[in-house]
C-alpha cells in the first residue's frame, strides 16, 4: 500500500501505472460521480484490452463512452446501457462484450469484494433468467443463489473532497457506486475538486478512510458538456 | 394520447397515500413526480442513492450532481437523505419502500411483470428493476392498456422474459385499473364511457367485472 505521505500524483503519472489489459471499476451513476478527468486521462494514455466495471455507459462521446467509441474497452460489466446508443452499437456488432447483473446485485458484489468477503447469498431473480446456471444452496429451509464478489486491479473514482492522506468525502447522487469501489480494487485512483491538508475535513464526515486510497489527484469541476443531457422521458 | 396518459397519472397520483416511501419508475412512472403536492409528506425514493427527491422549479438552476435514476436534474424535500447504492438496494431488499410504479411490455393475470427485455430487439440491461419489483411492498403498474399496433398488453400468461414472477399489486390503463387476485384480474375502475364488452375485447386475460361495484375514471 502506498505510504499517506506519497498519494498525491499528478494525474499522467497516475494514470501511466494502469496496465494494459486492466480490469478497472469506475464510479458514477450517469454522470454524476463519474471520474472524467481520470478517464480522459487513461484515454490519452493509451491502454486497450481494458474490462470496465460501471453501473451505466454514460452517454455517447463522455466518460467511458470516449474509450468505448476509441476501441478500447474488451469488456463491460454493468447494469443497463440505456442511455448510450453507441455503446448499445458497439455490443450489437460484437465488438464490446457486455455482462449484465442487476443494479443492486452489481452494487453488492462490490461491496463484498471491498468487505473482503467472498461473495453472498440472495433471492433475487429466482425464477428469472437472471438466475439460470447460478449456484444455489439451502439454509434454514430455503433456496439461496450465491453471487461471487466482484473485484478489479484499479478503481477510478470521484470525490468531492479530499486530504492528501486520501481521506474522501462525496457529495450529493454524485456518491453512488463510489465508496464501494474505493473498498474492493488493489489500487484505488480518487479524482478530487478540492484537496486539503489533514485534518481539514470534519473527522465525522469522511465517507472514505484513507486506508483504501492509494492516489489522489486533484482535478478541475467537470465540463457542462460532461452532465446529464435531456432525455424526453 | 396525452389526455389518456394524464388520466392514468391522475388516478395513480390516488394510490399514494402520505407518509409513505414511494419509488417513481423509468417513463410514463415519472411524470407521476408533478401529480404530488408539494405539501404532502411522502419521499420520492431513487435508486441512484436519494429519498426524498422534488422536482426542479422552473428557473431553478441544475445542481450536476443531483439527479434521479432516470438521468434528470432533481432538487430534494425537507427530510430528505442521500446514500450510496448498497444502501439504496438494501432499503429496497428490506422493503422498506413501500410503493412504486412501472411500466410495462406485459403483465399477466398472476401478476407476473416483462418490462425490461425483448430478446433480439431491445436489451439494454434490467437497471433496477429486479430488486424494485421482487421486494416493494406493493407494486402498480402503469401503462396504455394495448401496444401500438392494438394488440393486448394485458395477458393471460406473460411471454418475454420475466423481470419478477407474482410481484404486481394493481394494474392502471387507459381502459381500465385492475387489481391481481388469487381469483383473477378484477376490475376496480373502467374508463368513462367504455363498455365493458369492449375492455374484456381489448384484454387477453379474463376479467372478474362485478358492474354494481365497478368505479368510473
Amino acid at each position: 500500500m502506498t505510504l499517506l505521505t506519497e498519494k498525491v500524483r499528478d494525474i499522467e503519472a497516475a494514470v501511466a501505472a494502469i496496465p494494459e489489459g486492466a480490469t478497472i471499476m469506475v464510479g458514477g451513476f450517469g454522470s454524476p460521480g463519474t471520474p472524467f478527468a481520470l478517464l480522459d486521462a487513461l484515454l490519452e494514455s493509451g491502454q486497450g484490452g481494458l474490462t470496465l466495471i460501471k453501473n451505466d455507459a454514460n452517454e455517447p462521446g463522455i466518460g467511458i463512452g470516449r474509450l468505448i467509441e476509441a476501441g478500447r474497452v474488451k469488456r463491460l460489466i454493468t447494469s443497463h446501457l440505456g442511455l448510450n446508443r453507441t455503446a448499445i452499437e458497439a455490443m450489437n456488432a460484437g465488438r464490446l462484450e457486455v455482462i449484465f447483473h442487476p443494479q443492486g446485485l452489481l452494487a453488492e458484489k462490490i461491496r463484498c469484494a471491498g468487505a473482503g468477503h467472498g461473495g453472498f447469498l440472495t433471492d433475487i431473480g429466482q425464477g428469472t433468467e437472471i438466475a439460470e446456471g447460478r449456484r444455489e444452496i439451502e439454509l434454514d429451509g430455503r433456496p439461496w443463489g450465491i453471487e461471487p464478489a466482484l473485484h478489479a486491479d484499479v478503481a477510478l473514482v470521484h470525490a468531492e473532497r479530499a486530504d492528501r492522506y486520501g481521506n474522501l468525502i462525496y457529495r450529493a447522487t454524485a456518491s453512488n457506486f463510489n465508496p464501494l469501489m474505493a473498498m474492493a480494487a488493489e489500487q484505488v485512483i480518487a479524482q478530487a475538486y478540492r484537496l486539503d491538508a489533514p485534518g481539514e475535513l470534519p473527522i465525522d464526515a469522511i465517507h472514505t478512510p484513507c486506508a483504501f486510497v492509494s492516489q489522489v489527484v486533484q482535478v478541475d469541476r467537470a465540463t457542462s458538456e460532461q452532465g446529464v443531457r435531456p432525455h424526453g422521458l | 394520447m396525452a389526455s389518456d396518459t394524464q388520466r392514468i397519472l391522475a388516478r395513480a397520483a390516488r394510490e399514494v397515500i402520505p407518509g409513505q416511501i414511494v419509488n417513481l419508475g423509468i417513463g410514463l412512472p415519472t411524470r407521476l413526480f408533478h401529480y404530488l403536492p408539494d405539501e404532502m409528506e411522502v419521499l420520492v425514493h431513487s435508486e441512484n442513492g436519494v429519498l426524498g427527491c422534488r422536482p426542479r422549479r422552473d428557473g431553478e438552476a441544475p445542481d450536476h450532481d443531483m439527479i434521479d435514476s432516470g438521468g434528470a436534474y432533481i432538487t430534494t424535500r425537507p427530510g430528505a437523505s442521500v446514500f450510496d447504492s448498497a444502501t439504496s438496494f438494501a432499503m429496497i431488499r428490506r422493503s422498506r419502500v413501500d410503493l412504486t410504479f412501472m411500466g410495462a411490455f406485459e403483465v399477466d393475470a398472476d401478476g407476473n411483470l416483462a418490462n425490461w427485455k425483448i430478446p433480439g430487439k431491445f436489451s439494454p440491461g434490467i437497471g433496477g428493476a429486479m430488486e424494485l419489483a421482487q421486494k416493494v411492498r406493493r407494486l402498480v403498474v402503469l401503462c396504455s392498456h394495448n401496444d401500438k399496433h392494438g394488440n393486448p398488453k394485458i395477458l393471460a400468461r406473460c411471454r418475454l422474459p420475466l423481470t419478477a414472477s407474482g410481484c404486481v399489486s394493481r394494474i392502471i390503463t387507459d381502459k381500465a385499473v385492475m387489481d391481481v387476485t388469487p381469483a383473477g384480474l378484477a376490475v376496480v375502475d373502467i374508463a368513462e364511457g367504455l363498455d365493458p364488452a369492449d375492455l374484456r375485447a381489448a384484454t387477453e386475460a379474463p376479467l372478474l367485472i362485478d358492474e354494481s361495484r365497478m368505479g368510473r375514471f
